[in-house]
């Protein structure tokens, strides 16, 4: 009897557990799909990493150097899901440190349409831009430890906004996508979220296709415009005084040439690929420039800028789980305004310099979801040139991520 | 005069009709391309993704892939997670309503029949697993058979006005299928029981439905290429445990094979694994014959 009772118990028990497992199951079947991402670095510089500056170039957001020693990059949690049949939500968010505290930054909290019909989609929230090529991609997926100089120089590394972006797709063989987007205009490089809350705009037009089994392309034109009403970069403080921020108002407009050509043998990417890739920026500013917190009176001076710049990186897989890859970066500026010493100042005279950058790295991905980098710059954005090496791991966690091009 | 014009118009656009009006369908696998060409004829046109040369766990959502998508009526993929990597991107970047998941423009082939090798537990640290069991189905025919079934129903379904064209497709299919099988049943007795090292894990139901064992894998876990250690950890499992033969297909190296059929002196077989991986094997009936001869040839050597 007592037998029965003890093993009736263990039944109610298994049962009761497994419904209360299932339940469980049922409600966790619906939640979104969750990565994280873990990035950590070594950095050795032969100059000081907080010396560095980008002569001719503002620079914002998250545009300096790792810190030197061992430290950890951007690390990222991302849930994603369809929320019916009709959109698309994902959030990221984005974990860093900054000068010994923690910050978390919601880098993307987008909504997209599952296919509107006509080949038109919609996306809504805060989203990477889709101008240039390097720009919608996390940092995870890029193919260096650190940005390309064009994008530290003009973006602070990436350009992200709240807003809304439209786009379609031709009915057509060969991939042509053209787009618009229109933002609020409040993070950098545009700033002060002018004209209501619509202070930027963007197009861009895509063509891609393949050539062949073994070769694919991609050729990108983009533009990106704002009206900017004070657009705030790095400052410094003169002996005891308060720190001067540069601050800038006006037009802003960057236009950008993308080409990506990947190849494979057989376009059987497990073996062996190569891609190439190149992006030219070019950016035309009229408006002034104000010293805040310096004077009384403020400083202040017109500013007409002109910047260019670009980059050329080839990454070679010679076999699979390694590659090796070369980049090089070039800028140019030439901005005048009625007083040079406050230009000087905001860090916008190129101090008859012209910023480039060599880079080599080599890096092993043991399976699809490590990546251990090592990588050698040789940085000339300023006057002294810096030896720059970077020991970097990349890693993903949970869901699958997905195979851009 | 006027209405022979008219006339030869109207023809023209009768028999111009069809070809435009023809099903667009995005297979992602040579061997759902083919099945869907078999069944569908010249009412369906068909592209596919992939190639038997390229290893589908690693694709890219490449442009002309977002184009073709665009334009599909029916994404016929294997699923399962085996497209994990691209088929998700694909859909999100075609926009196309049509094919999302849960409209008829769906069809996962895998999905349709049971699979083997459900993992109890799922963790990367076993390598590049599949919570949905083992993805690579289309080389049993008996499950080539179901699916072929599910496929004809979900053609009739999107394109009812030609559902009975769909239907006599299918059993004039299954009427040459099942012969097949039978014959090939046949041809493989001599390979029933061996024992065989596969590459990777994508020779699961073939063997399945041969009744011949897998004693090991060329790839330390799934997914991760073959190192020198695990090739010589094979080598002294040989000595012991000797395989009929070793097993890899179109896409996959063949230095790791060749290395230990060298060593242990085994046959190493390059088997087309889909359609199109070998001259022979130009559609499924091709595809399986070839694969016969292919290692029945290896066990008499």
């Amino acid at each position: 009897m007592e037998k029965v009772l003890q093993w009736s118990a263990a039944t109610l028990a298994v049962c009761a557990y497994s419904s209360m497992a299932a339940a469980q199951q049922a409600d966790n079947s619906m939640n979104p799909a969750i990565s994280m991402v873990l990035q950590g670095q070594y950095a050795d510089y032969k100059q000081d990493p907080e010396v560095y500056e980008l002569p001719g170039f503002m620079l914002a957001g998250e545009a300096g150097l790792a810190e030197a020693g061992f430290g950890l990059g951007h690390g990222e949690l991302v849930m994603s899901s369809n929320i019916d049949d009709l959109y698309f939500g994902k959030l990221t968010l984005a974990i860093a440190e900054h000068e010994g505290a923690t910050e978390i930054e919601l880098e993307e909290a987008y909504i997209e349409t599952l296919g509107l019909g006509s080949g038109l989609t919609v996306k809504a929230g805060r989203f990477f831009s889709n101008v240039g090529y390097l720009n919608s991609q996390h940092t995870h997926a890029w193919d260096f430890a650190d940005a390309p100089l064009v994008y530290r120089g003009l973006f602070g590394n990436q350009l992200i906004d709240d807003g809304i972006q439209l786009r379609w797709l031709a009915p057509t063989d060969i991939f042509l996508q053209v787009g618009a987007e229109m933002g609020r205009g409040e993070r950098f490089p545009a700033g002060g979220a002018s004209d209501e809350g619509k202070g930027s705009q963007a197009f861009f037009i895509e063509l891609g296709g393949d050539v062949g089994v073994s070769h694919s392309w991609q050729l990108g034109v983009s533009h990106w415009s704002a009206e900017i009403a004070g657009r705030q970069s790095g400052g410094h403080a003169h002996d005891g005084g308060a720190v001067e921020i540069p601050s800038y108002t006006g037009d802003s407009d960057v236009t950008a040439v993308d080409v990506v050509w990947k190849w494979a043998p057989d376009g059987n990417f497990a073996q062996r690929n190569l891609k190439l890739q190149f992006e030219y920026f070019k950016r035309d500013e009229d408006g002034s420039v104000e010293l805040e917190n310096s004077g009384p009176p403020v400083e202040t001076t017109t500013y007409q800028g002109k910047q260019t710049g670009w980059y050329a990186q080839a990454v070679y897989q010679f076999k699979p789980q390694w590659r090796v890859g070369v980049r090089y970066d070039s800028l140019e500026s030439d901005n005048t305004g009625s007083d040079a010493d406050v230009l000087g100042e905001a860090g916008l005279d190129d101090e008859g310099h012209k910023p480039e950058r060599t880079s080599i790295m080599f890096d092993y991905a043991h399976s699809e979801f490590s990546l251990v980098r090592l990588q050698f710059n040789q940085d000339k954005s300023y006057e002294t040139a810096d030896d720059q090496i970077y020991l970097q791991y990349v890693m993903s966690l949970g869901a699958h991520g997905a195979h851009q091009f | 005069m006027q209405n022979l014009k008219w006339l030869i118009g109207a023809c023209i656009f009768c028999i111009a009709l069809p070809s435009q009006a023809a099903l667009q369908i995005f297979a992602c696998e040579p061997e759902w391309a083919s099945l869907s060409e078999t069944l569908g004829g010249d009412k369906v046109k068909v592209y596919s993704a992939t190639t038997a040369k390229q290893d589908v766990h690693r694709i890219q959502a490449r442009p002309s892939l977002i184009a073709k998508m665009r334009r599909a009526d029916l994404v016929v993929c294997t699923g399962a997670e085996l497209e994990t990597g691209w088929l998700p991107l694909l859909l999100q970047r075609a926009s196309n309503r049509k094919v999302q998941p849960g409209q008829p423009g769906y069809f996962m082939a895998a999905e349709q029949v049971e699979r083997l090798d459900i993992p109890h537990v799922v963790d990367r640290s076993m390598g590049d697993v599949h919570a949905g069991g083992n993805p690579h189905v289309h080389l049993d025919p008996h499950r080539v058979a179901e699916i072929a079934r599910h496929l004809a129903e979900r053609l009739a379904q999107i394109d009812s006005a030609n559902a009975g064209f769909y239907q006599s497709r299918l059993a004039d299919f299954e009427q040459h299928w099942q012969a097949a099988i039978e014959s090939w049943q046949q041809k493989s007795e001599a390979l029933k029981g061996l024992p065989v090292v596969v590459h990777h894990k994508d020779w699961r139901y073939l063997l399945d439905w041969l009744g011949m064992k897998e004693i090991a894998t060329l790839e330390p876990k799934p997914g991760l290429p073959p190192n020198a250690s695990h090739l010589a950890r094979l080598k002294k499992q040989m000595e012991e445990q000797r395989a009929a033969m070793i097993l890899r297909s179109a896409y996959q190296d063949n230095r790791p094979s060749e290395w230990l059929a060298d060593k242990a002196d085994i046959p190493a077989v390059e088997l087309p694994y889909t359609v199109g991986g070998s001259d022979a094997a130009n559609d499924l009936f091709g595809l399986f014959d070839d694969t016969l001869a292919r290692m029945l040839k290896a066990i008499k050597q």
